[in-house]
């Protein structure tokens, strides 16, 4: 049994984001699999007194299950290692590699990884420059159809799948409701997956890819969060050399953002075999419904022991 | 339960997913829900919810009457009771009722756990599945879910400053029968409406009640705020110049205390027989414990005088609203002005989305209801429904103004790219847009 078992772990839920739903279900469920896995475990929210608790729990470590910007853009991270406490997950400058999309993509893609073609625009781009014309020049370089987010968000918020111009605008404003500056990129069609990576003593590997196919055809808020609504094949019903071939793109997108412990990868795998990048998440969503958690399972692992053996691996470095 | 696999085989990670009623299928995860789980932080200003400022009760009083009660009468009180309520208490709502008007017989009312509850009651007892269901546009958003719940059609009539409209309703009603469907209620909140904020005057409630008679349809009366105007007036309800055609719903949520979850419903005999029965399949039996706690607080309590208290309390937190509203709002935003109650109506500017605005506005630490909760039609995107009771004034003018800004930077949002409402408003056939501002 790793010393974590005898000291207390903080597990980190919640937050000042859209996801802290989601990041609240992720952490309770996390934090229930460290105790079954014999981890004294405690859950603490974001707010204004988490410094004052973490400094009465004085806990051996901390494992930040938070979503959205509050817990990915490696601020909290920033704060914790301040602090002197060890902390699951990537650092705080791997973090804002990670969680900025187009700079995670354009790092990723320096290491071959293949990225769809894309334009990260601010609100104030079209403001200044009118955005029919930009519209138009963006239509005219990516083509249709295209796929429009928030740079920095997760779990679909404001994305939307954009099939004619006409509903470019609309998607604009949904991205511009989460953020300041809006990605828009080339739509990739094939068989979306999520490819779940820990580190372990050899270094990153892939748990078994995940294919995900919602039932509306869009794995948005709704498809990702209800029971249901999507149908999970863990392997993915894809040959084995593709699947050997999304691994190898998620374990590269760990090394190439120096990402830690663990992270999960979404890629859409077109017709011809090719995986492509589209984000990386750094605090991976554990709810009931998400695919991390799936991964594991395939793997024949329990999620509390790997986040306890994390837990071990976190304390041990710092 | 974990999710099992074999190589190939998919999962849907819900063994029951197959076996669902077809009414659930609009029951899913939604991003504006995950958005009200933000709302709930201290550091938002919550004009969302429509929650009672219960902090002005006398709890060391109520808190003596539980201990009282469990210490006394704890064998009844902590037993199984009457599908219909305790009997006393039905006497006591008749005092309750007294100020709205209505004469009834305690035989007449049926507790259940909250108005909620027998709203529920009443759609369970008289609609099939495809009834239509006449609401105000916009209307309650919880008796929406009880609607669905059904498999009702809801067709919404049009409201004005002074609530329904009487020709609105005259046509939704024709025009219903005429496509060969069945109307089986007609659901309105008379008194300082949720979410509109408006109030049916005398002669509308008059009107209103007329054409429901000469139709032979049911009126369902939803009265949680009538004891809460603020110049002291009480409204006349409906029911109280009609007692077989209406069924009246009240409740001890907002003039005592929502968590005990005691409401009513005033029915004629033959729904009342039915209610009970209903009543005790959903429940067996209204909760004595709370039932009690209520008539002992109605006994021993000046509860009109708390009342009264609730009134200023609401009426400084509207003032708040108000005040900040007129001094801070863009041009082109439009409200109501409530005369009671908890809520304003509030209509953005031209070419904005409520729903679209909201994660805006949670970022910016501020929260409301989307107006397309209160449709079941998909209208109200334009529209969001403000809620001053909870917040202490301070708080509510530091919303509004948080509000103010999430509105300018949208404007200027819609400005850049053209009008999002414009692009996303369902066309509606039954009602027209409603401006209660």
């Amino acid at each position: 049994m790793s010393s974590a078992s005898n000291d207390r772990v903080v597990v980190l839920a919640g937050g000042l984001s859209p996801e802290r739903d989601v990041s609240i279900r992720s952490g309770r469920r996390v934090a229930d699999a460290l105790r079954s896995a014999g981890v004294d475990t405690a859950v603490l929210d974001v707010d204004a007194g988490l410094l004052a608790a973490l400094a009465d729990h004085r806990p051996a470590c901390v494992v930040p299950l938070l979503h959205g910007a509050v817990g990915e853009d490696g601020a909290i991270r920033d704060v914790l290692v301040a602090l002197g406490l060890p902390v699951v997950g990537s650092g705080p400058a791997a973090c804002r590699r990670a969680f900025d999309k187009p700079i995670a993509s354009s790092l990723v893609a320096t290491a071959g990884v293949v990225v769809p073609e894309s334009m990260a625009l601010p609100h104030t781009t079209f403001r200044e420059l009118g955005a029919g014309a930009v519209l138009d020049a963006v239509v005219e370089r990516l083509g249709l159809p295209l796929m429009v987010k928030p740079t920095r968000g997760g779990s679909s918020l404001g994305a939307t799948v954009v099939r004619t111009a006409a509903d470019l605008p609309a998607a604009m404003v949904a991205a511009f409701a989460y953020g300041d500056i809006a990605l828009v990129e080339r739509f990739v069609t094939g068989t979306e997956v999520a490819v779940s990576v820990v580190d372990d003593a050899g270094g990153p590997r892939a748990l078994p890819v995940v294919e995900v196919v919602p039932d509306g055809g869009f794995y948005d808020y709704g498809a990702r969060y209800t029971a249901g609504a999507t149908e999970f094949f863990t392997p993915a019903r894809l040959r084995g050399e593709v699947l050997a071939s999304c691994a190898e793109v998620a374990v590269a997108v760990h090394r190439t953002l120096g990402l830690r412990d663990w992270s999960r990868s979404d890629l859409i795998v077109d017709a011809e075999g090719t995986p492509w990048f589209l984000e990386v998440n750094v605090a991976p969503g554990m709810t009931e419904t998400s695919t991390y958690p799936q991964a594991v399972l395939a793997a024949g692992l329990d999620l509390g022991a790997l986040t306890a053996s994390l837990v071990d691996r976190a304390i041990t470095r710092s | 339960m974990e999710p099992t696999q074999q190589p190939g085989a998919g999962t849907r990670l819900d063994p029951w997913v197959d076996s669902y009623a077809a009414r659930t299928r609009g029951l899913t995860a939604s991003q504006v829900r995950a958005l009200f789980a933000v709302a709930s932080r201290p550091e938002v200003v919550s004009l969302a919810g429509g929650m009672p400022f219960v902090s002005a009760l006398p709890l060391d009083a109520i808190a003596d009457t539980v201990a009282r009660l469990v210490r006394d009468r704890g064998a009844v009180a902590l037993q199984y009771g009457s599908g219909q309520g305790d009997v006393r208490l039905r006497e006591q709502i008749l005092e309750v009722m007294a100020p709205v008007g209505v004469m009834a017989h305690p035989d007449d009312i049926v507790v259940t756990a909250g108005s909620q509850m027998a709203l529920d009651l009443v759609v369970r007892v008289f609609c099939d599945p495809g009834d239509v269901v006449l609401v105000e546009a916009p209307t309650y958003v919880t008796a929406l879910g009880v609607f669905s719940s059904y498999q009702c059609e809801v067709v919404h009539v049009a409201m004005d400053d002074e609530g329904l409209r009487p020709d609105a309703l005259r046509e939704a009603i024709a025009t219903t029968r005429a496509a060969g469907r069945t109307v089986k209620l007609v659901y309105t909140i008379p008194s300082f409406h949720n979410p509109g904020g408006v109030c049916q005057g005398p002669m509308r409630r008059a009107e209103v009640l007329d054409v429901v008679r000469s139709a032979g349809l049911l009126l369902l009366e939803d009265d949680p705020y009538g004891l809460l105007g603020f110049d002291g007036s009480v409204p006349r309800a409906i029911r109280a110049d009609e007692s077989e055609g209406v069924v009246y719903l009240g409740t001890f949520s907002k003039t005592i205390a929502a968590g005990l979850r005691v409401g009513w419903a005033v029915a004629p005999h033959g729904v009342r027989e039915k209610l009970v029965l209903a009543n005790e399949t959903a429940t067996l039996c209204p909760s004595n414990l709370t039932q009690l706690t209520i008539s002992e607080y109605l006994a021993t309590q000046p509860w009109f005088e708390q009342v009264k208290v609730f009134r200023e309390v609401y009426r400084e937190r509207r003032d708040a609203l108000l005040e900040s509203l007129g001094a801070l709002m863009p041009a082109g935003t439009r409200w109501s002005v409530p005369a009671g109650g908890f809520y304003s109506w509030v209509t953005l500017p031209d070419g904005l989305d409520a729903t679209a605005m909201l994660p805006r506005a949670v970022a910016a630490l501020v929260a409301y209801v989307p107006g397309t909760g209160f449709f079941a039609d998909g209208q109200g995107r334009q529209s969001l429904r403000l809620s001053y009771c909870y917040p202490e004034p301070e708080r509510i003018r530091e919303g509004v103004r948080r509000l103010a800004g999430v509105i300018e930077t949208e404007l200027e949002v819609a400005t850049t790219f053209g009008s999002p409402t414009a692009r996303a408003e369902r066309p509606s056939a039954s009602a027209p847009y409603t401006d209660l501002a």
